[in-house]
């Protein structure tokens, strides 16, 4: 009885296309939109984390200048008292459950070779900042500690560096000018790509502090100081101990907040990770509202075709079907017909997505869980919407309806 | 002719609209049809007929007085009990053919089947019999619009004996053909109620349709104005 039913609803689809198609397309449309908003949204959300792990995980930064607030921006302010060689001797000597301190002092300096230039991310810091950013050579070698003790001109470069300069070439021992220096290249570091917020990581130079202090900034400042936690350390539980250790070490008395700040980033990947889930969610609710046009679509074209078949409507009574055979036979149309807007709206999301993961190289995310909903949401849907029209139809008067034309 | 009593009208009224403005259809009917009876009603347009034939297929309710159907009182019963007796008991054969559209005969003869829950196959067998019944081998899958109009009816007949009812109620079956197969379809009903013993009660307006059944009922202004059976029955 229902497979008939099913089966009658699908030829009175076929038997309208260019309407059904029309009626379809409010769904078509809502469901398509929602499905690629909700799987492009958890491929950013994918990405976003991927991103900000590779900024370290488990890695605390040190910044001067009070923080501006809980996650926020802090350490801008420079009129404050800078970090220096003190709060990273202090911290070395006394911090428990950390992997590597390591200081970092950076500037966008333009990079020289014979008649090449590039402006790169050029940062001054010891043989520690490789395991605190989790970065790795590729060939070459780290600075040695008497490069990092005495501020050698040595120096390891990132790979749109060497490709600017040096091709696919091998740039160990050349020597380029960073700020009218020279600095010999002692080791190539892995390719990073990318972060999500459009920054080449492969655009950096690194050379010990010390070189970098004298001979670019000119001062002994640190600019900031990455602190990456061991395995057993949560980031939570270390991040108070190095608070701890720096205001003893600046001498903050106990009744003045911090004149420095620090950054956990896993807390702030979790933040943006969660900010982008919630992003897309509300996109997917917007995405949703186009859902609900869709079912007052099918409400309209369920009323025209219970008027279009009053008579048939009639026949079907007046040879013995019940109220409710009229009323399911309606209903099963509407959500067949809904359904199949479901589908396709589903089939043309997934395909928006992809192209979308294509253009923003963002990962193709599609969850089961979504296309499940999608296709529970527009049968009902076609249910709710359908339930009026069909119980229309099933009220009728049969000989009403037998001399309607 | 002498079977039992299937239908019966005890002073059976059916009024339209209310006060001044009220419209009696059927104005105290008394009427009997015993089963197996052919029974043609005639009389003027507007008279009352279709309101009567609406009552007898248990479509239709009186307003006042009651209609017994097998001894039910099928007047006071509600929709749903109604369209079960409709699919038990009763074909229905109207003028305008009334079959559903962009749909194969043998799928219009297997509707009534479908509100019994046949099995597919069952009803397949018996549509394609039925439709063997009415002469209309070979053209089971062609839809109305690819049928003549007295194939048509035939379609129509075919769907309303598949069930094999015990009455059929056709209004005016023969109204939109022209003689030749006006009387084709007449030879059809004067065989299926001399075969099968179906009961049939059909409004004409054409006396030589009339002349098929044994009895004319003559109803004018919601009244029978004449009832008595017929002296010569058409032959063959
Ligand atoms: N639904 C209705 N509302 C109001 N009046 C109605 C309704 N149905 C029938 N009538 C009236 O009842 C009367 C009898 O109608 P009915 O259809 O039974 O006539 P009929 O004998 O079948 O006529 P015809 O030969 O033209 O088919 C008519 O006056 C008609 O206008
Ligand atoms: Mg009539």
């Amino acid at each position: 009885m229902i497979w008939e039913t099913v089966r009658l609803s699908l030829l009175s689809v076929r038997r309208n296309v260019l309407r059904s198609f029309l009626t379809l397309l409010g769904i078509v449309i809502g469901v398509a939109a929602v499905i690629a908003m909700l799987t492009i949204g958890s491929g950013t959300t994918e990405k976003v984390k991927a991103d900000i792990s590779k900024l370290g995980s488990n890695l605390l930064v040190v910044r001067p200048g009070r923080p501006a607030g809980p996650g926020g921006p802090g350490g801008l302010d420079q009129a404050t008292n800078p970090l220096g060689s003190k709060e990273l001797a202090a911290l070395v000597a006394h911090l428990s459950g950390a992997r590597a301190i390591s200081p970092a002092s950076q500037k966008q300096v333009r990079v020289i070779f014979g008649t090449e230039s590039l402006t790169s991310g050029v940062t001054g810091t010891d043989s520690a900042y490789l395991d605190a950013r989790d970065w790795k050579l590729v060939s070459g070698r780290p600075f040695s500690d008497s490069e990092i003790r005495s501020g050698t001109g040595v120096c390891l470069i990132g790979e749109t560096v060497r490709q600017q300069f040096f091709g696919a070439g091998d740039p160990e021992g050349e020597i380029i000018r960073v700020n009218r220096t020279s600095c010999k290249i002692v080791g190539l570091l892995e390719p990073k790509g990318y972060t999500g917020f459009g920054q080449d990581q492969d655009n950096v130079v690194l050379m010990p502090l010390a070189a970098y202090q004298r001979r670019i900034a000119g001062n002994r400042d640190i600019d900031s100081i990455y602190v990456a936690a061991d395995d057993r350390t949560p980031t939570t539980e270390l991040l108070p101990r190095v608070e701890d250790i720096l205001r003893d070490a600046r001498r903050i008395p106990p009744d003045r907040e911090d004149d420095f700040s620090i950054r956990d980033m896993t807390q702030i990947a979790d933040a943006m990770a969660s900010a982008t889930t919630t992003m897309t969610g509300m996109l997917g609710a917007v995405a949703g509202v186009s859902l609900l046009v869709g079912g007052i679509g099918i409400m309209n074209i369920m009323l025209v075709s219970v008027t279009e078949r009053t008579r048939e409507i009639g026949i079907r009574l007046a040879i013995g079907a019940h109220e409710k055979h009229i009323l399911i036979q309606f209903l099963v149309e509407a959500t067949v017909l809904s359904l199949l807007g479901g589908i396709i709206g589903i089939l043309i999301g997934l395909a928006l997505a992809g192209l979308a993961s294509l253009t923003l190289a963002i990962p193709f995310a599609p969850s089961l869980a979504v296309i499940l909903l999608a296709v529970g949401f527009s049968a009902l849907i076609g249910m709710v919407f359908g339930f009026f029209p069909a119980l229309r139809g099933a009220r009728l008067d049969p000989i009403d309806a037998l001399r309607h034309e | 002719m002498s079977g039992s009593l299937l239908i019966t009208f005890d002073k059976v009224w059916k009024s339209y609209g209310q006060g001044e403005a009220t419209v009696h259809a059927l104005a105290g009917v008394d009427l009997a049809i015993r089963s197996g009876e052919f029974v043609a009603i005639m009389g003027p347009s507007g008279s009352g007929k279709s309101t009567a034939m609406n009552i007898i297929g248990c479509l239709d309710t009186p307003t006042a007085g009651t209609y017994s159907f097998m001894g039910i009182d099928a007047g006071r019963l509600d929709r749903n009990r109604r369209a079960m007796l409709r699919n038990l008991y009763v074909g229905f054969v109207f003028q305008g053919y009334n079959l559903l559209p962009r749909t194969t005969a043998v799928e219009n003869v297997e509707l009534p089947l479908i509100y019994r829950g046949a099995a597919a196959r069952e009803r397949h067998d018996l549509a394609m019999k039925a439709l063997a019944e009415v002469g209309l081998v070979g053209r089971e899958h062609h839809t109305p619009a690819e049928l003549s109009g007295g194939q048509q009816q035939r379609v129509a007949i075919a769907r309303a004996i598949v069930t094999r009812p015990t009455l059929l109620v056709a209004d005016e079956p023969t109204g939109n053909l022209d003689t030749a197969r006006t009387h084709e379809i007449m030879e059809l009903l004067t065989r299926l109620n001399t075969e099968l013993g179906l009961t049939i009660a059909m409004v004409t307006h054409e006396a030589d349709v009339a002349a098929y059944a044994e009895r004319t009922i003559r109803f004018l202004d919601g009244h029978v104005a004449s009832d008595a059976v017929n002296l010569e029955v058409a032959q063959p």
